[in-house]
């Protein structure tokens, strides 16, 4: 029994990891077919039909550079940093939950790795996780590219977290708990975006900012930075903060999707492929948002995020929390 | 009256709510123009998405490119299939970067050519000067750009890879027959040359 336990566990963990990773790869070519239709271009079409194997030639490339490591860089560090961006973006999979409770031959099988009574929690101490792998990798890269991309990111993610995280205690209110599976149990009825745009305008905007995505790009900055934090980096380790940034994105996309619009309810389709075809709506709103809008400013990131989203955050909580005790009484 | 400074007259209070309102409603109508400067602009990029790609697909699809396009260097003949090169020395002079090189020589009968002449295009920047300088019309450059190799050596042209059998941009043209060889006809006979003038009858 104890065996069948980590034998469906670790079932569950491979299946989650490789279609994240696949969507990961896929997301990239989609991000530049998508940019390059938006521009008018047609994006990468060289490798395979219509560019379908680009993500594997990449990744064969990626794979046979050099690892290069800057002499006066903090070796430790430095090999360490993308690790824990990738994995700090993976590890908030764990409770996500993906479908009703499967029933294989009397067994209950739920479709979560980790079903955490305090998952909310869980998700933003790891989104903020992240800041560390970038601000120390930039740290450890000893160039003056790195850290200003590090310090900017340092500070951009930390402004944006508290909104972030501001916007979902309205979720966590309506539905009474901070268990990611009782909040989309939660929106059996209706999504939480009906009720609560606000909130879910804010979420979407920090997550762009957590994801450091275009208009919120400035840590990478290419055009002021070269690439921001991750200059220094080449090879599989820049792949790793690469593909992290976009588990990132189908990460964040999956949270939208389990806080806001309902997590795997909908018709017709079981419960996973719902929450994918959810969770696929953020990252494309991404990418469209890249074709979109310029950068900001510093001080205009700083400004928008403390000056605006943080005080219309906490006037969502307190109207929500208002209209919640007027309600029950 | 001891606040007097802090509470102000009446008529300063109704001016501050007035500014106030004021700063709210411009406030506002910022809010308003930027929902707006963002509606317009993700409409303008979700119209481009349905647009048909500019992109020419360049090893497929090759476009034509003008005549007065410059890339590959070549070398002209008159209309009588003579080489047109008289070896002046002005394109290789003219060239900024000193590519061409040559060595002059003369024919039995006066004309002027080049013994060997050689272009190294690895440093070739196509910027025309030698056209422009050739008063032989016999250096010309053309639209055929696909000239990569994988060798340096290899982007040095000789003579004989230069020379066409073309008269190139100006089919007609000969310069021998207005200069360049000891005078064959009389005094005004030349093309283009007027008739000599009576210095005389200029006289006052």
């Amino acid at each position: 029994m104890w065996l069948f336990g980590l034998l469906v566990l670790l079932i569950k963990i491979a299946a989650i990891l490789a279609v994240v990773f696949g969507t990961a790869a896929y997301l990239i070519l989609l991000e530049r077919k998508l940019l390059g239709r938006l521009q008018i271009r047609l994006g990468p079409n060289r490798v395979g039909f219509g560019g379908i194997l680009q993500p594997i030639a990449d990744g064969m490339k990626v794979l046979l550079k050099e690892d290069l490591i800057p002499a006066h860089a903090d070796r430790t560090i430095f090999k360490f940093a993308p690790a824990v961006v990738a994995s700090g973006a993976l590890l908030i999979l764990a409770v996500i939950p993906l479908g009703r409770p499967l029933t294989v031959r009397g067994h209950e099988i739920p479709l979560i790795i980790t079903d955490l009574n305090v998952g909310l929690l869980y998700v933003f101490a790891l989104s903020s996780m992240s800041v560390y792998g970038m601000a120390l990798g930039a740290w450890a890269s000893n160039s003056k590219y790195s850290l200003i991309g590090g310090i900017r990111g340092a500070a951009q993610m930390i402004s944006y977290e508290l909104s972030l995280g501001l916007s979902l205690v309205p979720v966590a209110l309506m539905a009474g708990s901070l268990n990611l599976t009782e909040i989309v149990e939660a929106q059996a009825d209706y999504p939480f975006i009906l009720a609560q745009p606000v909130a879910f305008l804010i979420f979407l905007i920090s997550a762009m900012a957590e994801a450091k995505r275009l208009p919120f790009d400035l840590p990478e900055a290419e055009n002021e930075l070269i690439g921001g934090f991750h200059t220094e980096y080449s090879g599989m380790r820049f792949a790793l903060f690469f593909v992290g940034e976009y588990v990132n994105m189908v990460v964040l996309g999956a949270l939208v999707a389990v806080f806001f619009l309902g997590g795997w309810h909908g018709p017709w389709l079981p419960g996973p492929v719902w929450l994918f075809l959810k969770a696929m709506i953020v990252p494309i709103f991404m990418i469209w948002t890249r074709a979109t809008l310029p950068r900001l400013r510093y001080d205009q990131l700083m400004q928008f995020g403390w000056k605006i989203l943080l005080p219309v955050a906490l006037l969502n909580i307190l109207i929500t929390g208002g209209i919640l005790v007027w309600i029950n009484g | 009256m001891a606040d007097d400074k802090s509470v102000g007259t009446e008529a300063e209070i109704k001016a501050e709510i007035k500014e106030e309102k004021g700063r709210i409603g411009s406030g506002l109508k910022q809010g308003i123009e930027a929902v707006k400067g963002l509606y317009d602009s993700y409409a303008v990029t979700a119209k481009h998405l349905f647009r048909k790609p500019i992109t020419e697909q360049y090893p497929e699809e090759k476009r034509k490119l003008p005549a007065r396009s410059r890339a590959r260097i070549i070398l002209t003949r008159d209309p009588d299939g003579q080489e047109r090169c008289v070896a002046c020395y002005l394109c290789s002079g003219v060239c900024p970067v000193s590519c061409i090189s040559m060595q002059s020589a003369e024919r039995e009968d006066g004309r002027r050519y080049a013994r060997w002449f050689r272009i190294n295009f690895s440093r070739c920047i196509f910027c025309g000067l030698c056209e422009e300088a050739c008063p032989t019309l016999a250096i010309q450059l053309t639209p055929d750009f696909e000239i990569c190799r994988r060798d340096l050596l290899e982007l040095v042209y000789e003579k004989e890879d230069l020379l066409t059998d073309s008269g190139g941009k100006n089919e007609t043209y000969d310069f021998y027959r207005h200069a360049g060889v000891s005078v064959k006809g009389d005094k005004g006979e030349h093309i283009g040359e007027r008739p000599p003038v009576n210095v005389k009858t200029n006289l006052p």
